[in-house]
């Protein structure tokens, strides 16, 4: 690991900048930063946010799985419950739908030039991570830890070595993107 | 013209792209590729400006201090890089309302700023009541095999669809 590099903190900053510049520079050229496209994707005519998602999540996958095994990296899966991931999935989805952008693609958005993606959008995610803060405590205490299962993963839940859950997993990813290629979405 | 000025990449390419951002995420930074805590960070901070230093005793900005981190940078990179390759491809244009929201909602500014708030509004909440979003969740997260973030991401498609579809064909068939 590189942990004398991940302490320096003012080092990190500019890493953080230099690493969202290919990132917002990405999508960007994928398309998402348009309305257009994402509002295309969740009435399913067409499938780019998928397309970039899944080829990326295999990526990282496979990438980081790999630095893991040569002790370069260290995972953080995120801890989760049904009362969180999955209620505030809901709820951000629905918000995802009505703006049309997300939070990343939403500052990509501005990038461009659309401003319904700042004036609106930023604005309102802003205003929404607010409500969240003012509400936190009392969610804490209820809601957020409803069926809480911590930051599990799959080859954990299944007892399982990483790849044996990698391998099959990147197999059916890459045969739905065929799909979704060969069906013309 | 260039591969850099060209409109649209395969988003194959920009997939793999972002794939590899994320690793040296993990690998340069020890950190997780997202974007949602940065506005918590931010509304933390825009809250301090009005009610003080007491905001830091708030117990959400306990847990997300209120101050520009590492992600609060990678997402001012996002907007810089996004700049930057529309910029490269004669794309960059100030607008307000989107082609296919005007070809059904008309091309009134205030309506989409509106609704665009309100879809907003949901976005925040939902991200910080999951923990993050479409990249920290459908992206990192689902790459490290994170069952919260398998979750999340299949929720925010579900919840997602439903809005759309609700909007533009029940709604305004």
């Amino acid at each position: 690991m590189l942990s004398r590099l991940h302490k320096q903190k003012d080092v990190q900053l500019l890493i953080g900048l230099i690493l969202g510049i290919p990132f917002g520079f990405f999508l960007q050229k994928g398309g998402v930063t348009n309305y257009d496209v994402i509002l295309g994707q969740l009435l399913l005519k067409d499938f780019t946010v998928v397309k970039i998602m899944l080829s990326a999540m295999v990526t990282g996958m496979i990438g980081v799985h790999f630095l893991r095994s040569l002790g370069l990296v260290t995972l953080h899966p995120k801890p989760g419950s049904f009362g969180a991931s999955a209620i505030g999935g809901l709820i951000f989805g629905v918000g995802f739908g009505i703006l049309g952008y997300c939070p990343g693609t939403s500052m990509a958005a501005v990038g461009q030039g659309h401003m319904d993606a700042l004036v609106g959008g930023a604005i309102g995610i802003l205003v929404g991570a607010g409500i969240f803060a003012a509400f936190y405590p009392r969610l804490e205490k209820g809601i957020l830890h409803l069926g809480d299962f911590g930051d599990l993963t799959f080859p954990r839940l299944l007892k399982v070595n990483e790849w044996i859950v990698i391998v099959p997993v990147v197999i059916l990813v890459v045969s739905l993107l065929f799909w979704i290629e060969k069906a013309g979405l | 013209m260039t591969v850099l000025s060209l409109e649209r990449w395969s988003p194959y390419a920009v997939g793999i792209g972002i794939g590899l951002v994320a690793c040296l995420g993990f690998l340069l930074s020890d950190n997780t590729m997202g974007c949602s805590t940065a506005f918590a960070r931010t509304s933390g901070m825009i809250e301090r400006l009005f009610r003080g230093a007491r905001v830091k005793d708030k117990p959400y900005y306990k847990r997300f201090a209120p101050v520009i981190d590492w992600e609060w940078m990678l997402v001012l990179g996002v907007l810089l890089g996004s700049f930057l390759s529309a910029a490269l491809s004669g794309q960059f244009k100030i607008d307000f309302v989107p082609g296919k929201w005007a070809s059904v909602f008309g091309s009134s500014i205030p309506l989409r700023l509106i609704i665009a708030l309100i879809g907003g509004i949901f976005v925040g909440l939902g991200a910080r009541w999951a923990g993050g979003c479409t990249s920290g969740h459908g992206i990192t997260g689902t790459l490290q095999l994170a069952v919260s973030s398998w979750i999340a991401a299949c929720c925010f498609f579900i919840g997602g669809i439903a809005a759309a579809f609700f909007i533009y064909k029940v709604l305004f068939i």
